[in-house]
Formats: C-alpha cells, sequence, structure tokens
C-alpha cells in the first residue's frame, strides 16, 4: 500500500492561516481521493510559515473496477430512446443483455468502470485543490493567473511503497512536481531530495525545519517558561499569540530581553498590549511585585553570537515603541490632570451613528439615563451621571487611539488621575462588561448604573431607527448587549421595570431627532416652494427614523380626530409633517415623563388639533416598539434561561404575567415554578388545574357567561366540594400575601396544598349537576381555582 | 558592479548603496518626483506604471511628506518629512524575495547575525483604490520594508503583477548605522571635511513645518486648493484624446494625476489641522479616490498603459 506526500512550497504564509490551510488540504484531498474510489489509513496535515505539508498512509495502489447495471427501454422500444440509453451508457447496441421482466422483455445495459492507477487520480485531485484552495485572501504574481495566498514555488508530490518512490506528474500553470525541497530560508536554503515522509521530515529536520507547528509551541513555550523561571519569573500565558509566534518561524529560538527601567512604570497591560500587538513579545512578569520587567521574543534562527544582535535591535525596536507609549500616557495624564474636558469636548465631533447622532449627545442620552436607574440598583445618582459622562472620554485619549483594545482600561486609569471618586473610575473601565457570556458582570453600583444604562441606550437607539438584529448578522451586536442587561440585572438582583424606562428612551430620542432636524422648519417663515422643498427634506429625513415613518404614516383618525388641514395648499403628507413639528417644544413645556406628555398637554386651542392627534399617535408607536424591544429581551431571557435548564413552557407561563418586564421577579417566579413542576404536588395540581380550566371553558363556551361570581358554599352539596372552598378560602389569603412578599415558594407552596383538595373534589363529585343552581355555583368554584392559580403563572401554557 | 564592503557609515551611503543595488539588477535608477507626496508610491512611476502590460522596472528616492507625523524634531523616529527608497518591477520576477535580501545584505546586514521575517501586511490605499498582498519586512523586530504584490490599481486588476519593495530610509539607515535619535544620525561621511547630521540639514525645517502644519496653515486656502485641484483633474480628463492643434492623440494622464496628488496632500494638511472630522474623512477619502481612478482610466488609454491604435 501506498504512501503519499504532498509539500506545497510557498513564499511566507501569514501565521494566522496556516492550520487552517493545512486542514483543509488535509480535507479537500482526502475528500477528493476517497469520491474516486481510493481509500487510505490515514492522514496528516502539518505547515510551516513556507510550506503545507500532507502525509497520506496506506492508500490503494488503484481505484477498484465499478460494475453498474443499468435499466434501459423496452426491447422493440422507439429507436430514439434505444439510442439515448446507448450514448449514455457509452456502448453498442450488441452489448446490451435484453432480460424478460414481469413487465416484458427489457433492455439492460452492465457498464464497468475500470479503475485508475492512485497517481492519476492523486495528480486530478490536487491540481483541483490547488486551483480552488478556500485562502481567506489570494492573489496572482508575475504573469500567471493562478492564485495561491503567496507565490507559490513548488510542489512536491510524492508517492512511495516498497519498491520506491515515485513523482506522481503534474503542472499547474508551470510549476512541475517534483521530489525536492528546501530547507530554513537562512541556515539552509538548498534544495535536497526526499523518498517519503520520514526522509522529509528527518531531511527538514537536519536542514533546521521544525515540521510540526504543535512542536514547535510546545518548544518555545517550554524554553520560554524555563528561561524566565531560571530568573524567578514568569511568562504571562498567551495562546493566541503562541500560535501566532509558532507560524512565525521554522526554527523558534527563545530570546529574552529585559525592559528599559524608565517604561516600567507604565501601566502593566499597556507594556503587555504594544509588546504583543507591535512587536509579537511575550510579557514576563515578576511574581513578587506583578510587574511586567521583561520580555520574550522568538527568532527564527541561530546565530554565532547566540541571538545578542538578534536581541539587542529588538530591545532597541521596543524602547522606541515604549517611548510612544509613554509619550501618549504622559500627554494624555496632563489632559486627564486637566479634567478631560479636551477628550468629551472632542467627542462631539465623532459620530456614532448617523441616525444617532455624535458620541457626545450619546452620552449626555446615557448620563441622563444612569441617573434616573441609579436607585434601582443602589447607586447614588450623581456618580451614576458624573461617571457616564467621563467613561467613554478616553476614546478622544492618544492611547486608545493607538491601542483601541485598551479603551476602559485607559479610562480607569485617567480618571484615578483626574482624582475622580474611585467608583466613577470604575466604572470607566466595568461599563462595557459583560461582553461575552463568561465575562464578570460588575457588581459595583456606579458601574452597574453606566453599564445598563450605556447598553439600554444603545438598544432602545436602534429599536427606535429599526435596525434589529434579523437572522445571524446583527452588526451593533444588541443581542450581546440585551444579554449584558439580563446578566447584570440578575446577578445584581436588581428589580427595574424596564418598559417604562424603554418608552422614555425611544419616545425622548424621537423627540430630540425630531427638534434636531426641524428646528429652523418653523421660524424662518418661509413659503410656497421653498416651505415645500424644506418639508419634504424633512419628511424624507425622518421617514429613516423607524419610529418616525410609523408616526408620519399612521391612520390619524384612529384618535378620534379627523384630518384638520388647516391651510388647504398643504398636501397631506405636509399637514402630517407640521402637526408633529412642534411636539418637541409641546413635550419640553410638559415637563413631564414622555409617556404622560401628550394626557398632560392642554390641547384645546383648535390650532392644536393636528398635533394632538400627532402626540398620541407618537406615544402609541413608542410603546409598540417598546414593547417590541420587551419581547426580544424575553426571548434573549429564553435562551438564557433554557441553558439553565428552566422549561421554556414555564418561562413563558411566567412572561405572560403582570410585571414581566422586572426581569428579577420574572426569574424568581420562573424558577419557583420550575421547581414546582418538578415535584408531585406540581404535575399533580397541573392536572388538576387544567381539567377545572377545561370543564369552565367549555361551560363558558357553551353558556355565553363567565362564571365569575364567586361560589357560594352554602350551595356546596358533597363534602369533597365543601372542602375545596375552605381550601381554597385558606389559600387564596397566602398566596395573595405570599405574592405581595415576591416569596414565590411560599406562594407555589400554599398552592400545592390545594392539590389534594382538587383531586378529592373531581373524584367524587360531578360539575355538571341537574340541579342548575348547584351546577352554576360548582362552575363558579372551578372559577375560583383558575382566578387563584392564575395569580402564580399562566398554568394553561405549562406542558404536561 | 562592484560590491562594497563593510558597514555603511552614513545616511547618504545607504542611499547610494541601495542605488548600485538596484542599478546592478536591472533597474531604471529613477529621481524623486517634484510634488508632495504622502509616499513613494504616489510617483507615477509606480501607481500609474503598475497598470497596463508593458514591462517595468525602476528604482528611486521619494521625498515623502506626513504632515500629522510632525513632532517638532523632537521624536526620535516621527518626522512630517521622511525619504522612501522605491522599487517597482513589472512583472514581478519569481525571485523577488532574493533579490530584496540581496539589498539587505548590500546595505550591511548580515544575514548571519540577524533574524529577518516576512509578517503578513496587506497593503491598501484607500485614495489609491489600491491594494496589494504581501508582508512588513523585520530586522531583529523592527519593520524595515514594505513587501508587497500589486492586485488593483486604481481599481483595475493588475496583470501583470507589479513587485513593490518600500524602505523607510531613515528607519532602515537608523538600525544599520546603530542611531538611537534620527537627528544624530552622520547624513554624509563622519569623516568628510564638513560632517553633517541629519538634524544639521532638517531639525529646523521639522520645527517649521510642524508649527505650519498644525498651526498655522490657512484652512480655507487650502480647501479651496482641494477644490480646484479637483475641478481641473475633471477639466483636463474631459479634454478629447485627439489634441486640436498637434493633430496627434494626447491623452493628459499625468497632467491629470499631478492634480489627484495635489489634492491628496491638501487632504492630509487639512487633516493634520484638524478640520476634517471623522464622518468628512471618509468622503473626502472617497474625492481622491475618484480622481485617482479616473486618472487610471485615462492612463491606460495612452500608449504606456497598453493602449493600441
Amino acid at each position: 500500500m501506498p504512501d503519499l506526500l504532498i509539500e506545497l512550497f510557498s513564499e511566507e504564509i501569514p501565521a494566522r492561516m496556516q492550520r487552517r490551510a493545512g486542514e483543509d488540504l488535509k480535507k479537500r484531498m482526502t475528500d477528493g481521493l476517497i469520491e474516486a474510489g481510493l481509500t487510505y489509513a490515514g492522514a496528516h496535515a502539518l505547515s510551516t510559515p513556507r510550506r503545507l505539508t500532507l502525509a497520506v498512509d496506506g492508500l490503494l495502489a488503484a481505484s477498484p473496477t465499478v460494475r453498474e447495471e443499468r435499466k434501459g427501454p423496452k426491447v422493440g422500444a422507439p429507436d430514439k430512446a434505444i439510442e439515448g440509453f446507448l450514448r449514455g451508457a457509452g456502448l453498442t447496441r450488441d452489448q446490451l443483455e435484453e432480460r424478460d421482466t414481469p413487465k416484458g422483455a427489457i433492455y439492460f445495459a452492465s457498464i464497468e468502470k475500470p479503475g485508475r492507477p492512485a497517481a492519476d487520480i492523486i495528480a486530478e485531485v490536487l491540481e483541483t485543490t490547488i486551483r480552488n484552495f478556500p485562502w481567506p485572501k489570494s492573489m496572482r504574481w508575475g504573469t500567471g493567473s493562478l492564485k495561491w495566498v503567496r507565490p507559490l514555488h513548488s510542489i512536491l508530490c510524492l508517492l512511495s511503497d516498497e519498491a520506491g518512490s515515485e513523482v506522481v506528474p503534474l503542472d499547474i500553470d508551470g510549476i512541475v512536481s517534483g521530489n525536492s525541497t528546501r530547507g530554513h530560508r537562512f541556515m539552509a536554503p538548498d534544495a535536497f531530495i526526499v523518498t517519503g515522509f520520514d526522509d522529509y521530515s528527518a531531511k527538514l529536520k537536519r536542514a533546521f525545519v521544525v515540521l510540526d507547528p504543535a512542536e514547535r509551541a510546545e518548544a518555545i513555550w517550554q524554553d520560554a517558561t524555563n528561561q524566565a523561571f531560571a530568573n524567578g519569573l514568569e511568562v504571562v500565558e498567551d495562546k493566541g499569540l503562541l500560535a501566532e509566534v509558532s507560524g512565525l518561524v521554522e526554527f523558534p529560538v527563545v530570546l529574552m530581553g529585559e525592559i528599559d527601567a524608565e517604561f516600567l512604570s507604565l501601566p502593566p497591560e499597556v507594556l503587555q498590549t504594544s509588546m504583543r500587538e507591535h512587536q509579537k513579545f511575550f510579557s514576563v512578569r515578576n511574581p513578587k511585585t506583578n510587574r511586567i520587567e521583561r520580555f520574550i521574543t522568538v527568532a527564527n534562527r541561530d546565530t554565532a553570537d547566540n541571538g545578542a544582535t538578534i536581541l539587542a535591535g529588538n530591545q532597541k525596536v521596543l524602547s522606541a515603541r515604549l517611548a510612544d507609549a509613554k509619550f501618549f500616557w504622559e500627554n494624555d495624564l496632563r489632559v486627564a490632570k486637566e479634567g478631560m474636558v479636551t477628550w468629551t469636548e472632542a467627542l462631539s465631533n465623532v459620530t456614532f451613528h448617523n441616525k444617532l447622532g455624535t458620541q457626545s449627545e450619546r452620552i449626555n442620552r446615557i448620563a441622563a439615563l444612569a441617573r434616573e436607574i441609579a436607585p434601582s440598583v443602589g447607586a447614588d445618582p450623581d456618580l451614576a451621571e458624573q461617571a457616564a459622562n467621563v467613561a467613554k472620554a478616553d476614546l478622544s485619549s492618544e492611547m486608545v487611539y493607538e491601542f483601541p483594545e485598551l479603551q476602559g482600561l485607559m479610562g480607569r486609569y485617567y480618571a484615578e488621575a483626574a482624582g475622580l471618586p474611585q467608583e466613577v473610575a470604575n466604572a470607566c473601565e466595568a461599563h462595557y462588561s459583560p461582553l461575552g457570556p463568561s465575562d464578570d458582570v460588575p457588581s459595583e453600583a456606579v458601574s452597574v448604573a453606566v453599564a445598563l444604562a450605556d447598553k439600554l441606550d444603545t438598544l432602545t437607539g436602534f429599536w427606535a431607527i429599526d435596525e434589529k438584529p434579523t437572522g445571524s448578522k446583527d452588526p451593533f451586536a444588541l443581542r450581546r448587549a440585551a444579554l449584558g442587561v439580563i446578566r447584570l440585572v440578575l446577578e445584581n438582583d436588581a428589580c427595574i421595570g424596564l418598559y417604562d424606562f424603554f418608552v422614555e428612551c425611544i419616545g425622548k430620542l424621537a423627540i430630540q431627532k425630531l427638534g434636531d432636524e426641524l428646528v429652523d422648519l418653523l421660524y424662518q417663515n418661509k413659503s410656497g416652494p421653498e416651505l415645500k422643498q424644506d418639508l419634504e427634506d424633512a419628511h424624507g429625513f425622518l421617514c429613516q427614523f423607524g419610529v418616525w415613518k410609523e408616526v408620519l404614516e399612521a391612520d390619524f383618525s384612529v384618535n378620534g380626530l379627523e384630518k384638520h388641514n388647516q391651510n388647504g395648499n398643504l398636501s397631506e403628507q405636509e399637514w402630517r409633517l407640521l402637526s408633529v413639528a412642534s411636539l418637541d417644544l409641546v413635550f419640553a413645556e410638559a415637563k413631564c415623563s414622555f409617556s404622560s406628555f401628550a394626557e398632560k398637554t392642554d390641547w384645546s386651542n383648535p390650532v392644536n388639533l393636528g398635533r394632538e392627534c400627532a402626540a398620541k399617535e407618537l406615544v402609541e408607536v413608542v410603546q409598540r416598539f417598546a414593547a417590541d424591544l420587551l419581547s426580544f429581551f424575553h426571548d434573549r431571557l429564553k435562551v438564557f434561561l433554557r441553558e439553565q435548564g428552566i422549561r421554556h413552557d414555564v418561562i413563558d407561563a411566567c412572561i405572560a404575567m403582570d410585571g414581566n418586564d422586572d426581569l428579577t421577579l420574572l426569574v424568581k417566579r420562573a424558577r419557583a415554578l420550575e421547581d414546582f413542576m418538578k415535584s408531585d404536588d406540581g404535575t399533580n395540581l397541573l392536572q388538576g388545574y387544567k381539567r377545572a380550566n377545561n370543564i369552565l371553558t367549555q361551560a363558558e363556551a357553551k353558556d355565553g357567561v363567565e362564571y365569575s361570581y364567586g361560589g357560594d358554599v352554602k350551595f356546596a352539596e358533597e363534602p369533597a366540594e365543601i372542602a375545596l372552598f375552605e381550601a381554597l378560602a385558606l389559600s387564596e389569603g397566602a398566596i395573595s400575601s405570599a405574592l405581595n412578599a415576591e416569596d414565590f415558594a411560599a406562594a407555589m407552596g400554599s398552592m400545592a396544598a390545594l392539590r389534594a383538595p382538587i383531586d378529592a373534589f373531581f373524584e367524587s363529585v360531578q360539575v355538571n349537576s341537574d340541579n342548575p343552581v348547584v351546577r352554576r355555583n360548582r362552575l363558579n368554584l372551578l372559577h375560583q381555582i383558575r382566578q387563584i392559580c392564575g395569580q402564580v403563572a399562566d398554568l394553561t401554557v405549562v406542558e404536561g | 558592479m562592484t560590491q562594497i564592503n563593510g558597514a555603511p557609515r552614513s545616511f547618504q551611503e545607504i542611499i547610494l548603496r541601495l542605488q548600485s543595488y538596484w542599478a546592478s539588477k536591472g533597474c531604471a535608477m529613477l529621481q524623486p518626483y517634484d510634488m508632495e507626496v504622502g509616499a513613494g508610491t504616489f510617483h507615477p512611476a509606480t501607481t500609474l506604471r503598475s497598470l497596463g502590460s508593458t514591462p517595468w522596472a525602476a528604482a528611486y528616492v521619494q521625498p515623502s511628506r506626513r504632515p500629522t507625523d510632525g513632532r517638532y524634531g523632537e521624536n526620535p523616529n516621527r518626522l512630517q518629512h521622511y525619504y522612501q527608497y522605491q522599487v517597482l518591477i513589472k512583472p514581478s520576477p519569481p525571485n523577488l524575495q532574493e533579490l530584496y535580501l540581496g539589498s539587505l545584505a548590500a546595505i550591511g546586514i548580515d544575514m548571519e547575525l540577524h533574524d529577518i521575517r516576512f509578517v503578513e501586511d496587506d497593503w491598501e490605499s484607500p485614495t489609491l483604490g489600491a491594494w496589494g498582498l504581501g508582508w512588513e519586512v523585520w530586522c531583529d523586530g523592527m519593520e524595515v520594508s514594505q513587501f508587497t504584490y500589486f492586485q488593483q490599481v486604481g481599481g483595475y486588476d493588475c496583470a501583470p503583477v507589479s513587485g513593490e519593495l518600500t524602505y523607510g530610509l531613515e528607519r532602515l539607515a537608523m538600525y544599520v548605522l546603530g542611531v538611537d535619535h534620527v537627528m544624530d544620525m552622520p547624513f554624509n561621511d563622519p569623516d568628510a571635511p564638513i560632517p553633517m547630521t541629519y538634524g544639521d540639514i532638517f531639525k529646523q525645517t521639522e520645527e517649521e513645518y510642524a508649527r505650519w502644519n498644525f498651526d498655522t496653515a490657512n484652512t480655507e486656502v487650502l480647501l479651496r486648493h482641494f477644490e480646484e485641484a479637483e475641478v481641473e483633474c475633471a477639466m483636463i480628463l474631459s479634454q478629447p484624446a485627439e489634441d486640436p492643434k498637434t493633430g496627434k492623440r494626447i491623452v493628459m494622464a499625468h497632467p491629470a494625476y499631478d492634480q489627484c496628488i495635489k489634492a491628496s496632500h491638501i487632504f492630509n494638511l487639512l487633516d493634520a489641522r484638524g478640520v476634517i472630522s471623522v464622518t468628512e474623512r471618509q468622503a473626502y477619502i472617497g474625492r481622491v479616490r475618484a480622481l485617482a481612478k479616473q486618472c487610471a482610466d485615462a492612463f491606460v488609454q495612452t500608449t504606456a498603459g497598453g493602449w493600441a491604435a
């Protein structure tokens, strides 16, 4: 059984692509071989910066001959049909066999596909693989049209067995396959011939090439940690960097150098980021002081001076880099100590999103919101507002401009330097969290308030302009933001009615954007075509903004007001626009919450007729958007809770209850219900409840009345009936007071006490009694079950 | 060509050695382009000549200006005016990497002692509508060159592909000469009767230009010039191919491209003056790119650009 060795030798392949490319080579080659009937025992892919290598063991020497039988037309079928069949099968008529079948005599063709030698198949599959290789980015070079990640120089393709080895002949745009390769670019540049994988890897080793990326990574890490350890230090772990560095060398040589003392005062994160991003150095830490004191670099060669020149060069480059970082740090500290005013001012020139305004406008919104949220999370409103105002100031700093990944962290350092309260400084860093599902959630109250405000502003903003995530597209990471809010609320046990915040945020944003766009419109005393053009432009702008689009397209008559077009020259569209045009002023005058401004405003002046209509429409649209956002939250929450083992129907039963925008309450309820439903009492009570509910619903449908009158124990005849009356009376009070105290477990416990009386009732009592008074009383009793249990959760949607 | 032995001793010796090395490899030794540009790539010998199928091999020094990088001559590495060494060969030869390494050896970098690495760096010039794949070349962790295989310029696929090498001369020379601050670098031979450092020549100009770039340049005038360059470029390109005076076909791709270069540099100046907001930035870049694209369109209508009657 022959073995196959392939090496694709090129100019330097980007480190981040090597491993994947090795896997792609393996997959595409082996899939192609298998498809052509060439099975194999094993395959493995390896890579270095200059080569992709694939070794396939135990290949078949040739693909097996395949015989296929095809059923053709009937004997005596038209010639055309028979000829078509012959063409398809590649046979002549005398090669067909006539066979009698229950449906008459039919032609059969027996087609033999002869096996092909492995080399033919390999050459074909390899050419297809090379020509269609899935590089993230590929290029042409010279005069050719072949595409590869960087110029491809040679192809080694060798089939070997006990008898020896032979080159699989292949010519791709002038690159002819062969049996030779080259060693390390500088240490062993000459070409050499190989006979098979073992020979190949042994010779490469002698030619200073470590073929296996895992082996290179392992060697680098071993040597780095040893050198650090020998000096009482430790290497800061960085798996991503290790993988990258192993992809930059064929012959790794680890060198440890010192960081100039003048830079040791820089924040460790800055040292680490600068060294990793610019130089691909590992940081070496002194475990006693936790300071980064040295660096590790990985060279691609041995030298006569044991790397002294290389290390000196690297050290010099690092000093220049860190001098930059120090320059940024010192400049930034100066601005910070002056109160960061230049930074916050600069943010008014930075666009956050073209429909949502500048970073400054966004920060103002977040600050106002943080102030309002603060009491619900136990934060001081002044501190929360102050923190929100400076939390993004570092986006204008030189350090963050250079290293965007340090945003937030630098904010903390600079806020500290500015002498701001520690909670404020902490919030600058923590308010971005949690970013991922495994990220820690901030717990300090001020941080929680700003983190919530930041995320809620983003969510309500994008909701207002109708930029919601769809399918796999979520360019503004809104799902992540919603999950962040969910975790912030739950892990801090915060009780916040989100819906009202949604309404206020979306409503105020819509009002603000309206003002921004239309502020001049009514005060320029324009008329005629000029006014018409302005109105047209304003309408165009507003219709890009989801909320306004709906308001302007709404049917105003729904609000009980017919069109009141005071100026016959205006079109419907213009009249609508003028109706909304001064709502920002009306809102400002009302000095109340958004949700109540339409109610609280005195619209009695007849000129206000259109405005009142528009204001009410606006509030309704905003409430609809807010409700939609809340249901987006509920969807995220369901995913989140399902991962924690809470059934979706249990969650739905709780979402159906009032107060479902207080996620902490909602989850408490859901957890209690989940526990309850796992108990015997729970499942049995649910049966009883559903039975009661079904009988009641059917009776109500049949009788056309609602049995909500409340039963009376004096009409009860059976002992089980009387017992149920008593049990319900008892548990009703207990359940209400438990619910008032938000003690859902206790409420479920009291509900559990109903199980036995309900079971007993259904066992011995016939609801549909012949006596209509008794029947009505029993139905009213069932209603009491529905009503009492219904306070706890909507049990109708719970399965089981 | 004789190989100069030993380590170079001055900035200019490094330039001279690069010149003689690339001359020995067959490149035409061109001179700098006589306009303000941000990088050697802007020289028409690179931008325009990378288009079309006519073979090309040229090398030159290009003084380059990046107003935002001005540091009043105080930063050891950053200058608003600096030199690039640029090589463009079309089609890219198969041994371009070896040729390049040879140039490093020529300026005294001993491959036996140093660690040379090709690290992924895809090049893109939004203002030129150009991109290519290649590397930044590291010597002992320092970026000493950009190495790019041009794939597209001015929106045109490059066929054949040009290989472009760009050396940041000051940084490279500082490394080779072992100097820590650019202003301390010997410009001519330190043993010359009048030895001069880089600082003797450029410290004062760095200060002057930094002040002008950051605080003094008249932004209204600049904005006007930007627009004038745009208009002029469009006007030039709107002329019919046939020159009414000579009756010859003369597509004025180069004069139009000069206006594109001008607009690009004015944009950089406006940027340094801090009058271009983040949102406007993209729009300005788009306007320069539109000019570059039109110039590329024109160049491929010329003989040098491969146009045949």
